[in-house]
């Protein structure tokens, strides 16, 4: 009996310790006096990395699902008479939730589980302490510049995904569908609200570069430097910041509509 | 690896994209117009009852958008709502004695305001109000009064606008 009770007293105790590493290891890699002209060029590098070669997955999946709400919302609509309404339906479901979720997932899956396994395999092969070596503090050298790469790659993916998906609707409701294209526009203006609308679904992409960035640099760092201990930490990297992601969605939401 | 400068060049456009994107969000998507004025000028007209009209609204001549609702506020002493519209620099030459009437689009559709021209030889002009107008047609209300002169033929709907008005 209180064996269970102090193993259950242990698990709460890793579970901490973790969040505790983690929660270290990014307040050593951010919270410093940056050093400009020597980390802007190393977080460009990571933007290109994160952001430009996610870029083509984002615009492919935006593409298709503003396409597939705008037909399925079509077909749904004009059953109530009402697929004038088409455009603020795609609109307000793009910027409010899918644009920030979708991107957020496919860049856990693209570039959250690359930085796993490049730091991981960094460690595996000892990389990270050959820095330390050198006195090169690998938090500031490599952790630091991929977070901020992650960081601000997200919201600018989400912007792109957010226009893209809304174009693909375009294509399909006025396009295909043979909607009056004044319509699909004037409905949309009137009824999306940058401030309530666009602005927050573009803080919940923040919110999810942060956290995704975050959980995948964790990962990788503290990995079992094998190879079966990189497979597993970019694993948990996707399967952690898809449920991180979702589970932030709906607290952020409940937050923006109780006008937070 | 890429070098520096064709990385710096690409990042570059991936930040223009997203730029682009932004401004197309603001502009196309959620119809933040108020930071750039539409060249325009400015009318007013007083309804007694403006329904569901709202600002952005649209304000149409024979069916085609010519101008937006602006400001909609009440009067404080004749208790009338007056709306403001901006109507766009190109269409500059409404008589004055044209009339403002606001009708709904299809049965449950938006309220927009139509203007009817009339055939003065003066056009309104900034500040100008429209004097002829005719308000919203309520549907809850139209109900109450049919169903008023249905259970009480004969009688003159409570409800009813006095003579001369117009619904």
């Amino acid at each position: 009996m209180f064996n269970r009770i102090g193993m259950l007293g242990h698990i709460g105790l890793n579970v901490l310790e973790k969040y505790g590493r983690a929660g270290m290891i990014l307040y050593r890699a951010i919270f410093r006096i940056p050093n400009i002209s020597k980390g802007f060029p190393l977080v460009l590098q990571q933007i290109y990395a994160e952001g430009v070669l996610s870029l083509l997955i984002i615009v492919v999946s935006a593409l298709f699902i503003g396409m597939v709400v705008a037909l399925q919302g079509y077909h749904t609509l004009s059953k109530f008479g009402a697929a004038q309404q088409l455009g603020p339906l795609v609109a307000l479901s793009v910027a409010r939730e899918l644009g920030p979720v979708v991107t957020a997932l496919l860049f856990a899956g693209r570039a959250g589980s690359a930085l796993a396994a490049e730091i991981g395999l960094m460690k595996a092969t000892e990389q990270l302490s050959s820095m330390e070596m050198m006195a090169v503090d690998p938090l500031q050298r490599v952790i630091a510049p991929r977070f901020w790469g992650g960081f601000i790659s997200m919201p600018l993916l989400t912007l792109i995904f957010n226009m893209v998906a809304i174009y693909g609707a375009y294509l399909v409701g006025v396009k295909w569908l043979g909607m009056d294209a004044g319509a699909f526009w004037s409905n949309m203006q009137s009824a999306v609200d940058f401030r309530l609308d666009i602005v927050n679904g573009i803080y919940k992409s923040v919110v999810f570069g942060a956290v995704v960035t975050w959980i995948a640099l964790y990962q990788g760092y503290d990995a079992v430097p094998t190879s079966a201990g990189i497979a597993n930490a970019t694993t948990r990297t996707v399967v952690y910041s898809s449920l991180a992601v979702l589970g932030l969605d709906f607290v952020l939401t409940a937050m923006m509509i109780g006008g937070w | 690896m890429l070098s520096q400068r064709i990385i710096e060049t690409i990042v570059g456009f991936f930040l223009l994209a997203a730029i682009l994107a932004f401004v197309a969000l603001a502009f196309k998507v959620s119809g933040l117009t108020s930071f750039f004025k539409q060249e325009g000028y400015d009318i007013t007209a007083a309804f007694d009852d403006i329904g569901q009209l709202k600002v952005r609204g649209s304000v149409k001549i024979g069916g085609v958008t010519v101008g937006e609702v602006t400001a909609i506020k009440i009067d404080a002493t004749s208790y009338k709502a007056i709306v403001t519209m901006r109507i766009n620099a190109a269409i500059n030459d409404i008589p004055t004695d044209s009339s403002a009437s606001i009708l709904t689009a299809g049965l449950l559709g938006d309220n927009y305001i139509a203007i009817t021209p009339m055939y003065g030889k003066e056009f309104l002009k900034n500040g100008d109000e429209i004097q002829e107008t005719h308000s919203a047609m309520i549907l809850e209300k139209l109900i109450g009064q049919f169903l008023f002169s249905v259970s009480h033929p004969g009688e003159k709907s409570p409800n009813l606008p006095e003579e001369g008005a117009k619904i």
